[in-house]
């Protein structure tokens, strides 16, 4: 492992280790209350405590959100190659994608839950539409994306539409795509969880947000912490898969994925 | 025989602007014809008509005799090489060279079997596997000229191929481009605005000026081949290029004629 790696590494971590350090002094020097700042030693106690029933609220949570996710993929990408089809249907639906993307969730999601009687399809419908603008958006852009000269190459060879798609607008979009893919998967996981939040503690489905709610009203904040460590920590590595999975697609070829030599 | 033949053709675009006055224009079997002048002149435009590319405002072409339709039937193809390589990233060179002999549906083995031959004619036989963004830029050009050559061309049209590339590669490509031309028996069409890269290349070089575009003159260069290094520093090379100087600087200090 070469210097800059070391740091890239180390440095976050030292900042971490400092915070929570500072954190557990202060907390236990000036005796602040556990229900209003448990210290980091009593989330890890409590994290360790009821595994069990975060450990089940996490696998909830999960499954709305990847279900979530892989909704957005198909359908963002589906649109996408509907848009390029033809610059009148872009022009018609376009708005109608930028609408959904910046109504805000919480607003609608009251009348989802309405609307679907199934509790788990509803939640799921809430983190699509929140999943579903980048996938849209940076698909379309990237199938646009085409390098006119290798365009006029293909033309000049009397390439069809089909192969033109194949060989040249999905391979051009791909780096794009990727990047929405990283927006994407965090958006999902924060739709669940927003999802579960309107969904309130009526419901029969107890993800991480409904943790969240019990803790909160129980004044139970340290199960509040380490509920939100879960989350966090899920939303971390459902971004570092994400780079994993551009890097093994793009590693080979494109910018974003090649280490500058000096 | 004529390759192509172009007669009274010129191009005026839709915005008015006259990139090209009446053209005639003869390119036999087997020549090396430059187009060479100064940016506007319209020498892209020529070749670009050349490759049905653009349609001339009035005017008419013709290809081996006959209409366009023929072009791409054996004996009567004709490839295009652009100024950049145009090398898609995501593919090896391997992969690039392979792309028409692949739209067409060709047969993999076969079409490696071409490729295998295109890539060792232009000296990338060991750079199969290798992504465009890790070859230097004259070996970028090489692959997108082996592209250009694994379908067998007889007339190949070249703009401006080499003019981002530095001197010493321009030269060795150049010299190699002429092996090419020799062993392969091609037609050639090459755009450039560099007088010494004319001279060196050429049976015939058509000399262009600007506003509007038009031909000013032709020469040929009846120097024989294969041409080297002391064919750049011969007392004829300068006599020639001096030649052409003096014809494009007397085109363009002729100002702006009625139109």
């Amino acid at each position: 492992m070469n210097r800059s790696r070391l740091l890239a590494i180390g440095l976050p971590l030292a900042v971490g280790v400092v915070f929570l350090g500072l954190w557990q002094l202060l907390v236990t020097w000036l005796q602040v209350p556990k229900f209003l700042v448990p210290s980091p030693l009593d989330i890890a106690g409590t994290l360790v405590l009821d595994w069990s029933l975060l450990w089940d609220s996490l696998l909830m949570t999960l499954k709305i959100t990847f279900l979530a996710f892989f909704c957005a993929v198909v359908l963002g990408t589906a649109i996408a190659f509907l848009f390029v089809q033809s610059r009148l249907i872009e022009t018609a639906f376009f708005p109608y994608a930028v609408l959904l993307q910046v109504t805000p969730i919480v607003a609608i999601a009251p009348l989802i839950i309405i609307w679907v009687k199934h509790p788990t399809a509803a939640l799921v419908v809430c983190a699509t539409l929140v999943a579903l603008f980048p996938i849209i958006s940076n698909t379309t852009l990237g199938l646009r994306s085409v390098s006119p000269g290798l365009l006029n190459l293909f033309r000049m060879n009397k390439a069809s539409r089909w192969q033109e798609l194949v060989r040249l607008r999905i391979p051009s979009a791909a780096p794009y795509f990727f990047g929405g893919l990283r927006i994407s998967s965090g958006l999902s996981l924060i739709g669940a969880v927003v999802a579960e939040f309107v969904a309130g503690t009526g419901g029969t489905s107890a993800g991480l947000a409904y943790q969240i709610l019990q803790a909160g009203f129980q004044l139970n904040i340290p199960r509040l912490f380490a509920a939100l460590l879960m989350i966090t920590v899920t939303g971390v590595l459902l971004f570092l898969m994400m780079v994993l999975l551009s890097k093994l697609a793009l590693g080979g070829w494109h910018e974003s994925e090649l280490v500058q030599e000096r | 025989m004529s390759i192509v033949e172009i007669r009274g053709a010129d191009k005026v675009f839709a915005n008015g602007t006259r990139a090209l006055a009446p053209v005639d224009l003869r390119i036999g079997p087997g020549e090396f014809i430059t187009l060479l002048g100064p940016s506007g002149c319209g020498k892209s435009t020529l070749l670009k008509m050349i490759a049905n590319l653009l349609a001339p405002t009035s005017g008419s072409l013709t290809w081996w005799d006959g209409s366009f339709e023929h072009v791409g039937q054996q004996g009567k193809k004709l490839v295009f090489v652009f100024q950049d390589a145009t090398l898609m990233p995501w593919g090896s060179v391997r992969t690039n060279v392979r792309l028409p002999l692949d739209l067409q549906g060709m047969d993999r083995r076969a079409a490696d079997e071409r490729v295998n031959q295109a890539l060792a004619l232009v000296g990338l036989a060991r750079f199969d596997g290798v992504y465009p963004r890790q070859l230097s830029g004259g070996m970028q050009m090489r692959a997108s000229i082996a592209r250009a050559l694994v379908t067998d061309p007889n007339l190949l049209l070249m703009d401006e191929p080499f003019g981002a590339l530095d001197e010493f590669t321009r030269n060795k490509l150049d010299q190699d481009l002429l092996d090419l031309w020799r062993k392969k028996n091609l037609s050639v069409v090459f755009v450039t605005h560099s007088i010494y890269e004319a001279v060196f290349l050429s049976t015939r070089v058509v000399v262009m000026a600007a506003r509007p575009g038009r031909i000013v003159e032709e020469v040929r260069i009846d120097e024989p081949y294969p041409r080297d290094d002391a064919f750049r520093v011969s007392q004829s090379f300068a006599t020639h290029a001096r030649r052409m100087q003096q014809l494009l600087a007397h085109a363009n200090t002729l100002g702006e004629p009625s139109h």
